[in-house]
């Protein structure tokens, strides 16, 4: 009994040992690029770290942190689901940016009471969503085309249509406005802010409001972890994504899993610009935040696909994005932030693969052992598994975690 | 066998990367105690914020430009000037913006109009700091003012653009020019229909090629040399003997194609002759429509120091005020400067009338 206890924390202690060396390797070399611009390291962190000097600027500080890490978490869960499949959805900017257009632009074309309201464009948001990502999920079945090739060229054809409409039909701005955007969206179409909320629990009442998305955000990540974990749909996506051909041979129809995890990878990435759209601005316009998709692609890979650790990776992305603002004030360019950020990512798959490695050793030597046999000699090279982030297109994944109970 | 352990090694590595970033991102929440100090402000120094558009210094045009109207007014005036660039998606903006005013910058002056949706929201929260925005009017769209704090700095791009078209006409016999705007939104829209109408204007029947790099909301054509060398390319190929381009950080693509055609180019906003580095590339540019940013902005601080500033209003640069001209170093256009000048005056007495849409 205690052998196993002993066991078991060996192998925490192992896994523990991924993370900690990402972030160490992560914050050298960080350190370093600060340094080799002649500023501070140890200043600058000191700078990150530090939220504000009142309890309101804090406060907003959090604020701002939150309203970032929201769509973030949208967008890495996004990818994540079509990830789980083996599927590359490169296309979640495009279906966003599409979706949210057009989802401002009926919102603000329809007459109906407040929670309805809101409901209609998140309804039409998704569907959007959805069915931009579907093209790319019906050229794969049908046609065998690489979703990461059609989703990256969907991208540009969407971003080019979205030009297109919010200039021309959707456009709701004055002819003279330096921003083209649609109509704006009435009061009921307005997500309420979650800021009573926080003032509610004592604290001080920041500058921006927080966005109230967060509740439905929150909601969809549980529904996604649920679906994935606990269904036999989100079984049968895991297997395809771990094993095409056994999941195959067990019945699962892989033509129809694709077109199914594609659709609803589309339709979450769909919700991308609406914490923004019916808790800010209320409008789409030229000016409307881009490159979401993307870095929902770095937030995936660092949150392992794990709906919590998508939602932790991205309150870290939104945490370093804010730290931007002061390591300005000490004369740090922001793109130090941009580089921290590509470095944890890139140590946090490392050291993943470096900390399986061990456990994996660990464990051989473990059951050598128990049962007198040498250990295997093909250790460390588990097939079908790359962590590294290297993609073997359509046949696995970076990271299929197991979320089990 | 294997399969199942190397799922649960994968969950826990994933539960334990969880918390080992919960903790990062909590101790990071939990340290409050770094006082910088001496960003008290208040002791009457001229302290100046200073909010780029996207990319930020170094674009060797717009935001360049507006640095060097501020670093101007704190030669003269004594101070600091303290900066921001906005990150790559532009989202921090507003945030960006008010920290400046947070940390008690007076005045704050946000470069360019992507501060539209923002400046006005921040303004009304610190109504004690005075605003500026380059190529934003004061009143919104809508019609409401973004404060009695904002000032517009806004400049009559197509009067410089109109006299771009009259130079790029006169010197072309073939009657055959060229227009390639970064992104086709309503600012560069202005260039490309002042433009048009000063060529028409020398001669009505010249041929006008135009071309936008990137659609409204992709920003990208603003920094796509490539993209833009690539049009250049196919306008000269096909005649074109006069480019202008109002492309940002483009406008170096249109100069290699201008270099490789042996033909001509014409600069935006800053005077590109001494922007670039290459000699091969000063010897195409006959001109550059200028935008003094700098200016505009040495002189609202000034202003402001003065306790001139009214708040609630635009300041129009245009030729009368020599906010907007077009540059003559490199004296490729001395032999036109006679039309030149008669046009601008005609355009200063209000007796043409040019239009700001295509």
């Amino acid at each position: 009994m205690s052998g196993r206890v002993v066991a078991t924390l060996r192998r925490v202690g192992l896994s523990l040992l991924g993370p900690a060396i990402a972030v160490a390797v992560a914050m050298a070399i960080s350190a370093v690029v600060i340094a080799l611009i002649g500023e501070d390291p140890l200043e600058a962190l000191e700078v990150m770290v530090d939220l504000g000097e009142t309890p309101r600027a804090e406060v907003q500080s959090i604020v701002v942190i939150f309203n970032r890490a929201i769509p973030l978490f949208l967008s890495g869960l996004a990818v994540s689901i079509a990830f789980r499949m083996g599927l590359f959805n490169i296309g979640v900017e495009g279906q966003y940016r599409l979706a949210t257009l057009v989802a401002a632009a009926a919102g603000a074309a329809v007459v109906l009471p407040a929670p309805l309201h809101v409901l209609f464009v998140i309804v039409v948001a998704m569907a959007v969503g959805a069915g931009w990502a579907g093209i790319a999920a019906v050229l794969k079945v049908t046609r065998g085309v690489s979703e990461v090739i059609s989703s990256i060229m969907l991208n540009a054809i969407a971003l080019g249509l979205a030009a297109y409409l919010v200039v021309g039909p959707f456009r709701g701005s004055a002819e003279t406005a330096s921003i083209v955007s649609t109509t704006p969206l009435p009061e009921s179409a307005h997500v309420p802010p979650l800021t009573g909320l926080l003032t509610g629990l004592g604290l001080a009442e920041p500058r921006s409001e927080l966005f109230g998305f967060l509740v439905i955000a929150l909601v969809v990540g549980v529904l996604v972890a649920v679906l994935l974990a606990r269904t036999r749909f989100g079984f049968d996506l895991r297997a395809t994504g771990l094993s095409p051909s056994a999941a195959s041979a067990s019945g699962v129809n892989a033509r129809t899993m694709t077109v199914k995890a594609m659709l609803l990878s589309g339709a979450v990435a769909g919700l991308v610009g609406l914490p923004q759209l019916l808790g800010s601005t209320y409008v789409y316009s030229t000016e409307f935040t881009a490159g979401l998709g993307f870095t929902g692609i770095a937030v995936a890979l660092l949150g392992r696909n794990n709906p919590l650790g998508i939602a932790v990776a991205a309150l870290l992305f939104a945490f370093l994005d804010r730290a931007a603002l002061p390591l300005q004030s000490i004369d740090i360019p922001s793109s130090v932030v941009t580089i921290i950020q590509g470095t944890i990512v890139l140590s946090v798959v490392i050291a993943n693969e470096v900390a399986r490695r061990l456990a994996r050793r660990s464990a051989e030597r473990e059951a050598a052992a128990v049962t007198g046999a040498p250990p295997d000699p093909g250790s460390g090279s588990a097939p079908g598994n790359g962590p590294d982030g290297t993609q073997r297109v359509g046949a696995t994944l970076p990271e299929t975690t197991e979320p089990r109970a | 066998m294997r399969g199942a352990r190397m799922g649960k090694t994968g969950l826990r590595a994933t539960a334990l990367l969880l918390a080992g970033s919960l903790a990062l991102v909590g101790c990071a929440s939990d340290d409050d105690g770094g006082d910088d100090g001496g960003n008290g402000g208040g002791d009457g120094e001229l302290r100046i914020g200073l909010a780029y558009d996207a990319v930020g210094r170094g674009d060797r045009s717009f935001n360049d430009s507006a640095y060097a109207g501020a670093q101007a007014a704190v030669d003269q005036l004594g101070g600091e000037v303290q900066e921001f660039t906005p990150n790559e998606d532009g989202s921090d903006r507003a945030e960006g913006l008010a920290n400046l005013a947070e940390q008690g910058y007076n005045p704050v002056i946000a470069v360019g109009f992507a501060y539209d949706e923002t400046i006005a929201e921040v303004a009304a929260d610190f109504p004690d700091t005075t605003f500026a925005q380059v190529d934003g009017a004061n009143e919104l769209p809508d019609g409401t003012s973004k404060g009695d704090n904002v000032t517009g700095l806004l400049f009559a791009e197509e009067e410089g653009s109109f006299l771009a078209g009259v130079a790029a006409a006169l010197k072309s016999p073939t009657g055959h020019i060229g227009f390639i705007g970064g992104v086709e939104s309503p600012l560069i829209q202005k260039f490309e229909a002042g433009y048009v109408a000063g060529a028409t204007a020398v001669n009505p029947a010249i041929r006008i090629d135009v071309q936008y790099i990137s659609p409204a909301g992709d920003f990208s054509g603003f920094n796509a040399p490539d993209r833009a060398e690539d049009l250049a390319d196919v306008m000269y190929g096909d005649g074109a003997e006069v480019v202008f381009h109002a492309a940002g950080g483009s406008g170096t693509g249109v100069f290699a194609a201008a270099v490789t055609a042996g033909k001509l180019a014409i600069g935006v906003d800053s005077d590109q002759y001494n922007t670039v580095d290459d000699e091969a590339q000063k010897a195409v540019i006959m001109t550059s429509m200028l935008k003094r940013v700098d200016n505009a902005v040495e002189a609202f601080i000034t202003e402001f120091e003065a306790g001139d500033v009214q708040g609630g209003t635009d300041v129009l640069n245009d030729l009368s005020t020599e906010g907007i001209a077009l540059s003559t170093t490199g004296g490729q256009i001395d032999d036109i400067q006679t039309q030149i000048a008669d046009y601008t005056q005609q355009i200063v007495d209000g007796e043409i009338e040019i239009p700001t849409t295509p």
